[in-house]
């Protein structure tokens, strides 16, 4: 695991230092800033991605989700703010929680019913919208996906950060947190959408890690009759997983909406694919019980700055989707050959 | 005066077509190791089950504390640590934040109690198959249940950690906890127990204190007949070389025409690596003195060598599919007819050769893979403990087939942790410890001590 970890970082490092050489300004605070916007959604997604396939399940309905959430919050705009973010969140609630019941208690393959909700929710944000694109009006919400901190709130949060994690002793991880605040002050200011991410994974970290939910939710994942027979209700903890995961969506939607700036019917489209490929790419296995929120941040970060780099390289866009299923391939390939764990 | 802790009465259980349990009675005292014996499918499952509360039943049970039951399969999480699993279900916390420092406290407190030397924080899947059933047992233990059921607890236990287990169960009748104990090893069962029960077709036969049983009386009880002619053995007379492995992992050996070789030693000594290296990446291998390339299975049957895998249900068989697709994958090109006349010889009990094998009794299932194997028309036939798990019916008519199958002239390697079965049936020894050859004996000169002794690495 930690042999695993180490190989992933030293990959982002080689990836960052190549695109470095080649575009000589991959590394600038501008672009940083840039990618880790970009990040940002895909982050969400992963980490909400992450609460169910560490119980062995699958949801291949968040991009649609990402669409329908989105496109709600941006129609509900009239009813003031909290009624727009509230409707994207609770939209994803809603959903979720559908797809877990019918996961857990109709026993319908979440592969199944994640690919109905794939199509269904795409569906119905193509019917609810009639295929037309919504502009965002409220400047509080545009700004959700791209305004930037004032540089002393951002030394305010460095410092907290900082403290925290000297107190935990993590050495490493403050003098990153003071790197990336002083290198994002540099071009203007922290952006908020990755106070959102840090946010949100702090809060999934401390649940899975901590929680006797989240290590259920990987003991469900990793042995269920283990599970089942030490008394865990895995039906109920997969319904929660399910929905938690598109209240995530919700927050998700909201920031690449506000982002993008519209919310378009095809909003969203192939983001589990990227969600799906973070998280395995930061260990999280697809047969469950294994994989943290850390490793599938790393691996959306890793996914963003493939993005941001071809993009900057102007690579074509048929050349970009080889590169990446070939990355996503090769990383578990490598996890794999690595792990070898029979004979 | 004792304490009863269960009283189970007039227990009867009846799943579809069969009755499991026909009225059985059975009680545990305090202070008291209770052993259940039986064949398989004589309904000792059945009974545990029915205590752990998974099936319904006909009859009353009366229970004076917890009951903590010890599964046969592993119930662990491999990534979480040996505290975590011990909690799991139970973890202190509040407000649903685990109490880390409570969690590892209480793992110390029941790992100390066990006198178990391991760091509750190491992470279970890294520990041996042995120490993790130690970590099964300590999580049972840890609900602070004084009736306790350990189903088939030493089956992938090595020597010594059976010695450990054994020592924790007397420590804890002398503090007062009753022991259901269930095990094929009728060994363990006359040194621990106080009292054993005998199951057979779902009836309660018998009931006694172990002092007034021997081994002969409860064996016949357990088969329901005599057993005299337990390990039958034609007058063979070996022949010429047919197999030879040079320094396949460090080890050679031959095994001549009309040959059973047995191998022994304890769990863990690299006796089934020593086979399935032959089998998947040989090695410097000789076939009626011809050199063969081996680099995958698929050459090694082309070679003439058969090998019926230990763990039928991992290596063995496809569950989910019929007799007929099981004994045919190793040799797709038999026909109809001969695969029926195989089922037939095996005496494969089942209605028809389209039976799913996963609805077959665990004897009828290796005998499937037994079929599977001849089927390939192996000049050597590799077995990897070939009887574990099936009852002893089943077992008798496994070792009647390798004998006949000697006669017949086959070459034989017998790979099997019972020692009785590995001295019964072989034509000659090998014993294996750590890795390599510590002893090689002739039907004539081994003895249980003798094997035992090379196997432990205490041979003279």
């Amino acid at each position: 695991m930690k042999l695993r970890a180490y190989t992933m970082v030293i990959a982002l490092v080689v990836i960052w230092i190549y695109f470095q050489i080649r575009t000589g300004l991959f590394l600038y605070p501008v672009n940083l800033a840039n990618l880790f916007k970009q990040m940002c959604v895909t982050g969400v997604l992963a980490v909400g991605m992450l609460l169910v396939i560490v119980a062995r399940q699958i949801d291949l309905s968040v991009g649609s989700l990402v669409g329908l959430a989105g496109g709600i919050a941006a129609m509900s705009q009239g009813w003031g703010l909290g009624a727009s973010f509230l409707s994207a969140i609770v939209v994803g609630l809603i959903a979720g929680a559908v797809q877990g019941t019918l996961v857990a208690y109709a026993e319908i393959p979440s592969f199944i019913v994640t690919l109905g909700g794939l199509l269904t929710w795409r569906g119905m944000i193509l019917y609810l919208t009639k295929g037309e694109t919504i502009p965002v009006r409220l400047p509080v919400f545009r700004s959700l996906g791209i305004a930037l901190l004032t540089p002393v709130s951002g030394i305010v949060i460095a410092a907290i950060a900082i403290g925290f994690l000297l107190w935990r002793r993590r050495f490493i991880a403050a003098i990153l947190a003071g790197v990336f605040v002083a290198m994002m002050n540099a071009q203007g200011g922290v952006p908020l959408p990755v106070i959102v991410l840090v946010a949100v994974a702090i809060a999934a970290h401390f649940l899975t890690q901590h929680t006797i939910f989240g290590r259920y939710l990987y003991a469900i994942g990793s042995n269920p009759d283990a599970a089942r027979l030490s008394g865990i209700n895995s039906r109920r903890h997969i319904l929660i997983a399910f929905a938690l995961l598109g209240a995530l969506v919700g927050v998700a939607a909201l920031l690449h909406t506000g982002r993008v700036g519209s919310a378009s019917p095809d909003a969203g489209t192939l983001m589990e694919l990227d969600a799906i490929a973070a998280c395995v790419i930061g260990g999280t296995s697809l047969m469950g019980g294994r994989g943290k929120v850390a490793g599938a941040l790393l691996g959306a970060m890793i996914m963003a700055s493939l993005d941001n780099g071809m993009s900057l390289l102007s690579v074509e866009n048929a050349t970009q989707y080889v590169i990446k299923g070939i990355v996503l391939v090769a990383a578990v390939g490598f996890d794999m050959a690595g792990r070898k764990r029979f004979q | 005066m004792t304490t009863r802790l269960l009283e189970m009465r007039n227990i009867s259980k009846r799943f579809p077509g069969v009755l499991a349990l026909d009225d059985v009675s059975f009680d545990l005292n305090a202070s008291e190791i209770h052993a259940l014996v039986g064949e398989n499918g004589a309904g000792k499952s059945t009974l545990i089950n029915i205590l752990g509360g998974v099936y319904d039943y006909d009859g009353s049970i009366v229970v004076a504390n917890d009951v903590a039951i010890v599964h046969q399969e592993l119930s662990l999480i491999p990534e979480f640590s040996i505290a975590e699993n011990i909690a799991l279900g139970r973890e202190p916390h509040r407000h649903g934040v685990i109490d880390w420092d409570a969690l590892y406290a209480r793992a110390r407190r029941v790992l100390d109690q066990l006198q178990l030397k391991l760091d509750p924080h190491t992470i279970t899947g890294t520990l041996g198959i042995g120490q993790q059933h130690l970590v099964e047992i300590a999580k049972a233990l840890s609900h602070d249940a004084r009736i306790l059921v350990l189903d088939e607890p030493t089956a992938a236990l090595t020597d010594n950690e059976a010695e450990v287990l054994f020592a924790i169960l007397e420590r804890l009748r002398e503090r007062g906890a009753g022991i259901i104990y269930i095990s094929h090893k009728l060994g363990e069962v006359f040194r621990l127990a106080d009292r054993i029960t005998v199951l057979r077709d779902g009836r309660a036969v018998s009931t006694d204190a172990k002092s007034s049983l021997d081994l002969t009386t409860v064996i016949a009880r357990m088969v329901g007949r005599d057993v005299t002619q337990f390990f039958p053995t034609s007058a063979r007379e070996p022949r010429d070389v047919v197999f030879e492995a040079r320094n396949v992992r460090g080890v050679s050996f031959t095994v001549r025409r009309g040959e059973v070789l047995g191998i022994a030693g304890l769990v863990g000594a690299g006796r089934s690596e020593l086979v399935t290296a032959i089998f998947c990446e040989g090695g410097e291998i000789s076939i009626n003195g011809e050199p063969v390339t081996i680099k995958h299975p698929w050459d090694a049957i082309a070679a003439g060598i058969g090998f019926v895998t230990e763990d039928r249900k991992r290596y063995g068989l496809l569950l989910d599919q019929t007799v007929l697709m099981n004994e045919t994958l190793a040799a797709p090109k038999t026909d109809l007819a001969t695969a029926e006349r195989s089922m037939r010889e095996l005496r494969i009990k089942a209605q028809s050769i389209d039976d799913i094998v996963g609805t077959l009794s665990g004897g009828n299932q290796q005998k499937v893979v037994l079929a599977k194997w001849l089927l390939t028309h192996p000049k050597v036939l590799f077995l990897d403990e070939p009887t574990r798990g099936i009852d002893i019916g089943a077992k008798q008519e496994i070792y009647q087939q390798i004998d006949r199958l000697a006669s017949d002239g086959m070459a034989i390697v017998l790979v099997s942790s019972e020692l009785p079965e590995i001295l019964g049936l072989s034509d000659r020894i090998l014993v294996l410890h750590k890795g390599r050859i510590t002893g090689e004996f002739d039907r004539q000169s081994a003895t249980a001590e003798a094997v035992m002794a090379c196997a432990t690495g205490h041979a003279a």
